[in-house]
């Protein structure tokens, strides 16, 4: 990782408390290392790591009809996966809040990355999820409460992306 | 091979039993567990032997069952929580088995119906016909009580473990691939969502009113 990181992942998880969530799954991302850290010692919230982004989906939507908030931490490759699962909490107006760390965009240094990178916006949005996507640092932890408050006060499926430039993008080769 | 040619061979295998008549009987015992199912077959199962505000009718997301029940048994670690589905939806969440046996829910039994098809898309095969055991994959995966039933009296003795309190319980029942008269269920999304709020977490809760504040 480049060294962009700095406190927002601290403040993130300050708004997901804040927010009442109790349940977090998530499939790794370097850009979501901290905010992971952060919740598995929140021993209030259950931490949970899938194997596929879909898994959280899914979860979350069993953790709405049981009560609890759930987010989903994932990196933009995986958003792909989550497409066809997002039926369910979107045709039940279920809420759902999703935190994408984004790959193949701002100063991406592989090109595998790209096809995922700039078609998450669309892949999500084609389903009916609502996307706010943040390239700043200081407004990226404003923009999860909103996204919270609207996602849990309306029953929408809401997913923030976190841009490259906010998190600084990974240079193995500079 | 088809199921005829199949009984012809193996007559053993032909008094297959009867999925309608499993999901009725662990339905019978459900007490105030949650379910959640399948999609397709072991959807239209629940609804037409055992219809309760309690269940999760699925519609959507073939291969999420296990994992919407995960979210719920966590979300709620006193009640049971019995996921119902069939061969083709467990295969195609395969790495959730994986993802539960590391969480180890005491309260979640998963129970597939395997029928060895894709009943709703025109009877083709699935790879549990051709040798894949899915009992044994969460075995793998971490499960502690993960086992395979054939017959009436292991299906009985499967019961007490699917309603028990040790957990997480994976039973694979091999079943008919026969489809019985069916109803389905209700389809409005929203609707099987609050009925479903309402009866286990209250009205107050599921659909919160609000007094404005004063400014």
């Amino acid at each position: 990782m480049a060294e962009a990181i700095t406190g927002w992942p601290d403040d993130v998880y300050t708004e997901l408390d804040a927010a009442g969530i109790r349940q977090v799954s998530y499939v790794p991302d370097a850009g979501h290392s901290r905010l992971i850290q952060r919740c598995r010692s929140n021993r209030a919230m259950r931490t949970v790591s899938l194997t596929t982004e879909e898994e959280g989906v899914a979860m979350g939507l069993g953790a709405w009809l049981g009560g609890v908030r759930h987010v989903l931490l994932l990196q933009s490759s995986g958003v792909g996966n989550t497409i066809n699962m997002l039926a369910a909490p979107i045709e039940m107006r279920v809420p759902l809040l999703m935190l994408v760390t984004m790959r193949g965009e701002w100063a991406e240094f592989n090109p595998w990355q790209l096809p995922m990178g700039q078609g998450t916006r669309a892949a999500l949005e084609s389903v009916g999820t609502l996307v706010y996507a943040v390239d700043r640092a200081d407004e990226i932890a404003e923009t999860v409460a909103a996204a919270a408050r609207i996602a849990f006060n309306t029953g929408r499926v809401v997913a923030v992306l976190i841009g490259q430039r906010a998190i600084g993008a990974k240079t193995w080769n500079k | 091979m088809t199921p005829e040619k199949a009984a012809k061979k193996n007559p053993v295998r032909a008094r297959k039993l009867l999925r309608r008549e499993l999901v009725e009987a662990i339905l019978a015992r459900r007490g105030d567990a949650l379910v959640v199912t399948g999609l397709g077959t072991t959807c239209y199962d629940v609804f037409s032997v055992g219809d309760n505000p309690l269940n999760f009718y699925n519609w959507a997301g073939m291969g999420g069952a296990a994992m919407v029940a995960l979210g719920l048994a966590l979300a709620q670690p006193k009640r049971r929580v019995l996921c119902i589905t069939g061969d083709g939806e467990m295969l195609m969440g395969l790495g959730s088995l994986a993802t539960i046996a590391c969480e180890k829910p005491k309260n979640l039994s998963i129970v597939v119906m395997d029928n060895e098809h894709y009943v709703e898309t025109g009877m083709q095969g699935t790879h549990t016909g051709r040798g894949v055991d899915l009992a044994a994959m969460a075995k793998g995966a971490g499960f502690a009580i993960a086992t395979n039933v054939t017959n009436e009296v292991a299906f009985r003795r499967a019961l007490s473990l699917i309603h028990g309190n040790a957990g997480p319980v994976f039973v694979n029942v091999k079943v008919s691939p026969a489809q019985p008269p069916m109803t389905l269920p209700m389809r409005d999304g929203p609707y099987i969502r609050s009925r479903f709020r309402d009866a286990l977490l209250g009205p107050e809760i599921a659909h919160p009113t609000m007094v404005p504040s004063a400014t």
